[in-house]
């Protein structure tokens, strides 16, 4: 039993405490310009996606053969019309919905399965580590788009599979951050000493490892949005994802593509999307890295 | 359980009448953890062999490093045992290894009388024995604040929470830094000096008896050096501490320690009490390695180096003694025997000295060899 020695001195009360780490980082953060704006289109976006029925001037399913493929400006139409004359500001608006969730979703599901695959390899090592690591490494032997693409085919069209098939794609390189840096922090010395006041993995992983290891995975989990947006976009795009008449800016860049001799401004404008979203996640992301990428 | 170690418990025993009969035994009875009363080494080392695989495939053996190749040593309670030798000699192994941070390949560890893995669990030891790193940043976890750092130990073993932080604050307080100002801290917030206490703070925290102090000063500027060996020497009286300490720098170790240890690729070349070591060294080994000690007066400035050429490569060390290519007084025996360790006497203070020499091992072969052994 550790014991206490008779001589304790009282407790000092006032204690000066340092801002933690991560107060730190978001201070650092909020300083960054760039990051800053980039939040603050995410926020609007995703705003947009959650207040949808308030925001769209008309029913996004609801088509005029007789107004197909209007210019942007139209009067009743501020964004144009689609192929089938729904409006397009409509469409955009409730496309982010699906979108957004596509797109988005798989990124935190892979993290956290990844992390916990990439941190019991890096720390168990030996035969666990060999056995985890090679699984992952069949996975690198394709390119992510291909699949995707493989996956979502092989599960079947479908909002639910396309998301399944993405999560799959990112849980590999999220585990292999994850090791990589878990494998790093397990042979400092303060991993060393935990282990010799006698604690057990459990206990070490969760107060040494984890909090150490969290971060640079955070911060390459928050890069992978983007990819995980276009690639969603992309297998909409294919037929693997949302079907229609539903609103998904992939599927509509889909289904305007045959219109872009016609309207090449209406249907870019789904495309747009994508890229304005996308550039905000990757930009945040950057942001984040050079805000957590400080001493301790 | 009261406290056995504080001061206070220190002044009382010592007020007890008649003072003598606690004055000699004053290190180790005051103990309530003592079992095998002074005479019983506090830790015994037998056999102890550490080799790593490197270059192995799953298709063909790799080859071996012989780390730690049989070291043997009894640690006597309330001393300061140092393990010098050259980098790659296997010390850092050494500690490793008693602190059983990686799994030895052979050789027994017997604590206190109780052999650790039989009487003694490894969760026990580890309450009994702690270690201080080198690398004052690596060792302490930057998002831990420095008194969450110095608790963890004690909490795994059961203390809570509230005490194991005011237990933090003592021991902030007894390494000189002011509980107030720097338990809320983090570490990069610290300089070295200050990190070394704190990672002095953490080991003591666990109640320990004996403390392996690993190059727990090279990395520290002179100055600031010197104060962290004073502390460390008060807080061996203050927590009737036994202490191995293992450094490169002589001067350090003449300082601190009460025996020497000297290591060369793996095994033990010379074991004895300080002032015989410096003064008296029997293996051409230390000879050479305290001559490389620079002097302080110029005239006693060394003009040849004491030792040419680095350590053989422990992958495949020399056959017969390992030191026989480097050494001035090699003879046609050394490359083909291998030298026991062999006793060349006592200090005053009683400790056995003796070196892994063929010239002080009788009838090896060696023309310098004596003709009877020296009894141990």
């Amino acid at each position: 039993m550790v014991s206490l020695s008779p001589a304790l001195p009282a407790v000092p009360t006032v204690v000066a405490r340092s801002p933690g780490y991560w107060s730190g980082v978001f201070t650092r953060l909020s300083r960054d310009k760039l990051a800053m704006a980039a939040l603050a289109i995410l926020v609007l976006i995703v705003l947009m996606a959650i207040l949808a029925p308030y925001l769209a001037p008309a029913d996004p399913a609801k088509a005029t053969m007789l107004r197909r493929l209007k210019p942007i400006g139209t009067p009743g139409y501020p964004l144009g019309g689609d192929e089938l004359g729904r409006d397009m500001l409509s469409r955009l608006i409730y496309g982010s919905r699906l979108s957004l969730i596509m797109g988005v979703t798989p990124v935190p599901v892979a993290f956290v399965i990844g992390t916990i695959l990439g941190v019991t390899a890096g720390y168990a090592g030996g035969f666990l580590n060999t056995v985890i690591m090679r699984t992952a490494d069949v996975f690198f032997a394709f390119p992510s788009v291909l699949l995707a693409v493989a996956l979502s085919g092989a599960l079947g069209a479908g909002l639910l599979n396309a998301m399944v098939a993405l999560t799959i794609v990112f849980i590999p390189p999220v585990t292999r951050i994850a090791e990589a840096v878990t494998t790093q922090v397990r042979s400092l010395d303060y991993v060393e000493a935990a282990r010799t006041s006698g604690a057990g993995a459990a206990k070490i992983i969760r107060i040494h490892v984890l909090p150490n290891v969290l971060g640079p995975v955070f911060v390459y989990a928050t890069s992978l949005i983007s990819v995980s947006m276009i690639l969603a976009a992309g297998l909409s795009f294919l037929g693997l994802g949302v079907r229609p008449p539903e609103a998904e800016w992939g599927l509509m860049l889909n289904t305007l593509r045959t219109a872009i001799y016609t309207q090449p401004m209406v249907a870019a404008l789904p495309g747009i999307m994508i890229f304005i979203t996308s550039i905000s996640f990757n930009t945040l992301s950057d942001g984040l890295r050079s805000a957590m990428d400080v001493k301790a | 359980m009261t406290g056995p170690l504080s001061p206070a418990s220190t002044r009382n025993a010592e007020s007890v009448w008649p003072p003598e009969v606690w004055r000699a035994p004053k290190k180790t009875v005051l103990d309530p953890r003592d079992r095998g009363g002074p005479a019983q080494p506090l830790l015994s080392v037998t056999g102890l062999v550490k080799h790593f695989k490197v270059g192995g495939s799953p298709f063909g053996e790799g080859t071996v490093v012989r780390a730690v190749d049989g070291v043997d040593f009894d640690l006597i309670k309330g001393e300061t045992l140092g393990i010098v030798g050259e980098s790659g000699c296997g010390k850092s192994t050494t500690a490793r290894l008693l602190m059983q941070l990686m799994p030895p390949d052979a050789g027994r560890l017997v604590f206190d009388g109780e052999e650790l893995g039989g009487a003694l669990s490894l969760t026990e030891y580890r309450r009994q024995v702690q270690m201080v790193f080198q690398d004052s940043y690596a060792s302490l976890n930057p998002r831990l604040t420095i008194e969450d750092s110095i608790a963890f130990g004690p909490q795994v073993h059961g203390l809570p929470a509230r005490q194991a932080i005011a237990r933090a604050h003592d021991l902030l307080d007894r390494v000189g830094l002011e509980p107030a100002r720097f338990a809320g801290r983090f570490p990069h917030e610290l300089s070295g000096g200050q990190r070394q206490r704190i990672n002095i703070a953490r080991a003591l925290a666990m109640n320990p008896r004996l403390v392996i102090l690993d190059e727990a000063v090279s990395a520290l500027d002179k100055s600031v050096e010197a104060q962290v060996l004073n502390l460390l020497m008060d807080l061996k009286q203050e927590f009737n501490l036994t202490y191995i300490f293992i450094s490169h720098d002589l001067n350090v170790v003449r300082f601190m320690v009460d025996r020497v240890l000297v290591m060369y690729l793996g095994k033990v070349a010379e074991l004895g009490g300080r002032d015989a070591v410096f003064n008296q060294p029997a293996h051409p080994y230390t000879a050479a390695l305290l001559a490389s000690m620079p002097s302080m007066d110029p005239d006693h400035r060394v003009e040849r180096p004491p030792l040419t050429g680095d350590p053989p490569n422990p992958i495949n060390p020399p056959p017969g003694c390992r030191f026989h290519p480097r050494c001035a007084v090699a003879e046609a025996v050394c490359s083909v025997k291998e030298p026991e360790m062999a006793a060349t006497g006592t200090d005053r203070a009683g400790a056995r000295h003796a070196a892994a020499c063929l010239m002080r091992a009788a009838g090896s072969g060696h023309s310098r060899a004596p003709a009877v052994a020296v009894p141990a």
